[in-house]
């Protein structure tokens, strides 16, 4: 086993669902968990774009153009919920189209450009390890553990300075209107930090991939636990168990490494829907037995 | 210019374009139940979790056979809806976390084994990737007569319980009430919406497969405020899309299908969303002017009747200034459409009321203070009966508002011949 390749890997994978879980632990809770989703589909054209216009492949010029879908995605999802279209129709709607566009230019520019849709889709997180980031002659290690690990720090410092803003519109919007808080700029702030999340990671996990990252931890921490703090941290943990314990998973069957991080997520998950103290399903069951017990 | 692509002599095209126009007009008939259900997002996940049924099914069979992939796909969907409603059902967990939740791992599962079949020895030739962005081309007749069966019954079905759809589409509770089985219609329903999902895995793929199903539905809307039209419209929009993106993919070796159908039902979408009569962003843009234009004629006209019921004649020369400081705001417009309309008279140092004018301005002024009286008295009067947007009293109302505005003093004092 190649220590560097496997540690670099897991480190990014695990640095990608960290990133992504703390950011879906907001989405989960103001059931904006299918904007995410659509962002994620949506920044392709930005991407392709920001690369066929620069032809650049630097992070900064990606993250510029998926930023830029990103937040457009949101106002047309706004829009059209003010031009009276229901908001399912108006995320379906927008996310496919842009999603649309995006494969088209992909497919029209694949021959000149150095941009594979698989990669785009699911991602090359194997790669990793030999893109490495040169600054003077010298080689600092995997390109895209530095990116990802600024993200992390991007997200991480962001929520722990607005973690009150976060935590009262995420309960009670109204309430957060009411002291003071500007509501709409704090939803925009999370969406910003959704789409940039979502630009660091497509290169390892994929645009598509990346909203497991983000809901199923999330997802699956709402399940452990009523306090948004512990939340966070157990959505970490979560995705960081999942990036590990998915890419051994990936290398016993030859498959991709990002869907194999999922699976384990997803099954990561199941386990807590079926025993999950107090709120699983048999936990439920139970605690239902001894109910009917008792009244008998 | 080279038209040649668009030749459908050729029996290949003849079947993709058939299998396409197929796959709209089913998923657009469903979609709009869906769409009323508000259930659009639904067919995402089922088309997300169709493709590890798909490559269990190529994994298991080791054949490529589309009546397996179908059979996988179903199994699969059927399995993901199932999962979501047991996870909103017996979690805290909302349906929108549930339903990414369930996509994505689902999704994650299918590329996991597709990367591993495409590691088989001859899994790259599967074709199974396909899957992921349609490809109409690979599409040859037994697939589309497969389709055109399960479209043929797909369409028969929603004739056949259109009713009972009706109602779970618009009022489920009541249909509970009347004894129908709602529960198992809405599993027929979800049933339905699969096999529909289904069809369209090959041409349109299952990342945008949702797009089939929202975008014609909602498109339809537009145009029609009966489910019968909408549901029909949504299948030929759906239909048409699907026969327009075979045809301009096939403008490039490169063009996916599936991007460009779902790029034509956007189309489609945009049109009606600006030029549909009477919901469109454009009519109702002109209808919003028209409104406007009116409320400010009658102000105008109003304004110069009550300024004439303070001078006390009919007849008196209102002028510009009068109006101005009484309205607050100019006028020009609304007064010059009053005179083209022959309600007023300019003079050379202001407006004058024609004996049609006096007529239509006592009229508009009457109402005007019965509607002001009204909102003063509202709850003794019974608000609620009031048809507000008709702008109609009840008989009774109106009789109790007319003796008020003598009681006031407020009758309009001006009548023609009067004075």
């Amino acid at each position: 086993m190649d220590w560097y390749a496997s540690g670099s890997i897991i480190a990014t994978g695990a640095l990608v669902a960290a990133s992504s879980g703390m950011v879906g632990c907001f989405l989960v809770l103001r059931r904006l968990a299918l904007l995410g989703d659509a962002i994620s589909h949506a920044v392709l054209p930005g991407i392709a774009l920001a690369f066929l216009l620069t032809g650049s492949r630097s992070t900064l010029v990606m993250v510029l153009g998926a930023g830029a879908l990103g937040i457009l995605t949101t106002f047309l999802v706004q829009t059209m919920q003010r031009v009276g279209i229901q908001e399912d129709a108006g995320i379906g709607v927008s996310f496919t189209a842009l999603f649309a566009v995006g494969v088209v230019l992909v497919s029209l520019f694949a021959g000149k450009v150095d941009l594979d849709l698989d990669c785009v889709l699911y991602g090359e997180i194997a790669y990793t390890p030999w893109d490495t980031l040169v600054v003077g002659g010298f080689s600092l290690g995997p390109q895209s553990l530095w990116t990802m690990g600024s993200i992390f720090l991007l997200n991480l410092t962001v929520i722990s300075l607005l973690y009150k803003q976060l935590k009262i519109c995420a309960f009670d919007p109204a309430m957060a209107a009411a002291v003071g808080i500007n509501v709409a700029l704090i939803h925009y702030v999370l969406m910003g930090l959704v789409s940039v999340t979502t630009v660091g990671a497509f290169e390892s996990v994929g645009a598509i991939l990346v909203v497991a990252m983000m809901i199923v931890p999330a997802a699956t921490a709402y399940l452990l636990t009523e306090r948004l703090s512990m939340m966070l941290a157990l959505s970490v943990v979560q995705g960081v168990v999942s990036a590990a314990l998915g890419y051994f998973l990936a290398r016993h069957y030859d498959s991709s490494i990002a869907a194999a991080m999922t699976t384990v997520s997803g099954l990561l998950f199941t386990l807590a829907f079926l025993f999950a103290p107090r709120t699983g399903l048999i936990a439920r069951a139970l605690a239902l037995r001894g109910l009917r017990r008792v009244t008998q | 210019m080279d038209l040649s692509w668009l030749s459908v002599a050729d029996a290949n095209t003849r079947w993709v374009l058939m299998g396409a126009s197929l796959l709209g007009l089913s998923s657009g008939v469903l979609g709009s139940f869906a769409l009323l259900r508000r259930r659009s997002l639904v067919g995402d996940a089922l088309a997300h979790a169709a493709l590890p049924g798909v490559c269990l099914a190529y994994l298991l069979t080791g054949t490529k056979n589309l009546g397996f992939f179908l059979a996988g796909a179903a199994v699969a969907g059927l399995l993901a809806s199932m999962a979501i409603s047991a996870i909103t059902r017996y979690s805290k967990i909302k349906e929108d976390a549930a339903l990414g939740l369930v996509l994505t791992v689902f999704f994650g599962v299918g590329i996991m084994l597709l990367t591993m079949i495409q590691k088989l020895p001859g899994g790259n030739q599967s074709g199974l990737d396909k899957f992921l962005f349609g490809q109409a081309a690979s599409l040859v007749g037994s697939d589309v007569r497969m389709m055109a069966a399960i479209a043929a019954g797909l369409c028969l079905a929603v004739l056949a319980l259109f009713k009972e759809f009706k109602l779970l589409a618009f009022d489920p509770g009541f249909g509970a009430g009347i004894g129908l089985p709602m529960g198992l219609l809405d599993l027929v329903l979800n049933l339905l919406i699969l096999l529909a999902v289904v069809i369209g895995l090959q041409s349109v793929g299952v990342v945008l497969m949702a797009a089939m199903l929202i975008t014609p539905a909602i498109a339809a809307r537009y145009w029609t405020d009966r489910l019968g039209w909408m549901a029909a419209l949504a299948g030929l929009f759906g239909a048409a899309s699907g026969a327009l993106g075979t045809l301009l993919s096939q403008l490039g070796p490169r063009m996916p299908t599936g991007p460009l159908i779902v790029l034509a039902a956007t189309l489609v979408f945009l049109i009606s969303l600006f030029f549909a009569p009477k919901r469109g962003l454009l009519a109702r843009l002109f209808r919003l002017v028209a409104l406007k234009r009116q409320v400010a004629r009658e102000g105008a006209l109003r304004a110069v009747y009550e300024l004439a019921e303070a001078a006390g004649a009919p007849d008196a020369v209102i002028t510009p200034a009068e109006l101005q400081r009484r309205r607050g705001i100019r006028q020009t417009a609304a007064l010059a459409t009053l005179v083209r309309g022959g309600a007023l008279e300019a003079g050379d140092t202001g407006w004058r009321l024609t004996a049609q004018g006096l007529a239509e301005a006592h009229e508009l002024v009457r109402e005007q203070r019965l509607w002001e009286l009204f909102l003063m008295h509202e709850g003794e009067l019974g608000g609620s009966q009031v048809d507000r947007d008709g702008a109609k009293f009840p008989a009774g109302v109106r009789a109790e508002l007319e003796r008020l505005l003598r009681v006031h003093g407020l009758e309009p004092q001006l009548v023609r011949g009067g004075a």
